[in-house]
């Protein structure tokens, strides 16, 4: 056997990538599910948040910036465990799924405030100024007038950390979820053959270059001539 | 009106009567903006009272976006919207406070857009006009409103000087149409022509005042001589 075919044997093995590509087709809906539900809410709650701290409540804000600092510095693998592994001693039980769906949604959510909050801050204070001058309310300001500047300046952050946080999915294989990662080492064991990660490997590029490339459409999508 | 420790305006007295055009000159820090400012509460006075077409202004329980309406502000830097049309611009306000239809808002905001000259630029992105269009659109987005009185802060200041005239213009023509106007300007030969009264503040207090031929000829206060030699010559 020369090297090259020890290497393809090892990676590419048309047996054994036969045998497993079902299971990582699996694996690639359960990704996409916990993605997509991350994402949704992620984003969302994050909005949320950076609106509600736009208000300027200051015990509210107090709340909504520690939650944000606390959890952009936990590594999400950590929470996962805590979720996962400590939650029963106190008689409540989440399956792997929704625990590893909480933790990112949170973690995206905490990315998300700041980003927004960033965003809705650079906005030119002369926006405000002439929108509240023409008898709109702070609420209809920031709706019509802030929010639809300031996601535009957030798209191209807001794209790196909701692919950074999706990939995170492959966090689930610690606590059983049967995602992309989880079912091609499983197949690895079972087939003492890495060609089922190599599966792996190229489902994930499957399904995040196109993510990427979305970035770079809304962000061309959104831009407008600035003055 | 202060900030912090630094006292801006202190014991303003001024009435402007319907239909007048005042003018407001004054060194850079005088507290002209702030004043304008005070008019429509973008910035709160401590102590005082604006009234403003029989309406209290400062009132504490005053119902301040309906207020707002009736007064209208145009900006040194326009502050139009950048993410919408010109006519998108005048329209947000007539459908979102005034609750008018769309085609009523548009039919407004039209009218609006042919009294400054730009009907032709409704569909522009304001990235897409001149300086002198885009405070054009934002003098509109004002007039759409049909206020009472309109405020100009520095409206010419951060146009190239080739683009005041049709600026001044339109100033003109709103003047001519009976809108009581208080203007904030190093405009002074439009203040020549077109105020009926000037006022010349300096360090928080109006200095001197009176109709432009008279102020700008004879000053009474030497520092309202020294200023208007520094801009004059």
């Amino acid at each position: 056997m020369t090297a090259f075919e020890r290497f393809t044997d090892a990676f590419f093995n048309t047996e054994v990538l036969a045998t497993y590509w079902p299971v990582i087709a699996k694996g690639v809906v359960v990704t996409c599910q916990l993605a997509a539900a991350v994402v949704v809410c992620g984003i969302a709650m994050g909005m949320a948040l950076a609106i509600v701290r736009s208000y300027r409540f200051k015990a509210i804000n107090f709340l909504i910036v520690c939650f944000a600092d606390i959890l952009r510095a936990l590594p999400p693998l950590v929470l996962i465990l805590l979720l996962y592994f400590g939650l029963p001693n106190v008689g409540f039980n989440l399956s792997g799924f929704l625990a590893v769906w909480l933790v990112l949604t949170l973690v995206l959510a905490a990315f998300t405030e700041e980003i927004v909050w960033a965003g809705i801050l650079s906005v030119n204070k002369g926006q405000w100024q002439a929108a509240r001058s023409t008898g709109l309310s702070f609420t209809q300001t920031l709706i019509y007038v802030i929010l639809p500047q300031a996601v535009r300046l957030t798209v191209p952050p807001l794209t790196n950390r909701t692919i950074a946080i999706t990939k995170n999915t492959a966090l689930g294989t610690v606590v059983g979820v049967g995602e992309i990662l989880n079912e091609a080492t499983t197949a690895q064991a079972f087939s003492g053959n890495a060609s089922p990660l190599m599966l792996g490997a190229i489902a994930y590029v499957m399904l995040f270059v196109p993510i990427v490339y979305f970035g770079r459409w809304i962000e061309n999508r959104f831009a407008w001539k600035r003055a | 009106m202060s900030y912090g420790m630094l006292e801006v305006l202190k014991g303003i007295d001024l009435s402007v009567a319907q239909r007048e055009l005042v003018f407001i000159i004054g060194p850079s820090g005088s507290g002209k903006s702030t004043l304008l400012r005070c008019c429509n509460r973008l910035e709160d006075p401590n102590a005082g009272t604006i009234i403003v077409d029989g309406d209290e202004v400062t009132a504490r329980r005053v119902d301040l976006n309906k207020l707002r309406q009736r007064i209208g502000m145009v900006f040194q830097q326009f502050n139009l919207y950048p993410h919408l049309t010109a006519r998108a611009n005048v329209t947000l306000a007539l459908r979102k406070v005034r609750g008018l239809s769309r085609r009523d808002a548009d039919e407004t905001a039209d009218a609006a857009l042919d009294r400054v000259g730009l009907i032709d630029k409704a569909q522009s992105y304001p990235a897409e006009l001149s300086g002198g269009q885009q405070q054009r659109v934002a003098i509109a987005r004002a007039l759409a409103l049909e206020p009472k009185i309109m405020l100009f802060d520095e409206p010419t200041s951060a146009l190239d000087p080739e683009l005041v005239g049709d600026v001044l213009t339109v100033m003109r023509e709103l003047k001519d149409a009976g809108m009581t106007m208080l203007v904030v300007s190093h405009e002074m030969r439009f203040a020549r022509s077109a105020a009926d009264r000037v006022i010349f503040m300096d360090k928080g207090v109006i200095v001197e005042e009176g109709p432009p031929t008279r102020l700008f000829k004879r000053p009474k206060q030497k520092r309202t001589r020294d200023f208007l030699r520094q801009v004059e010559h």
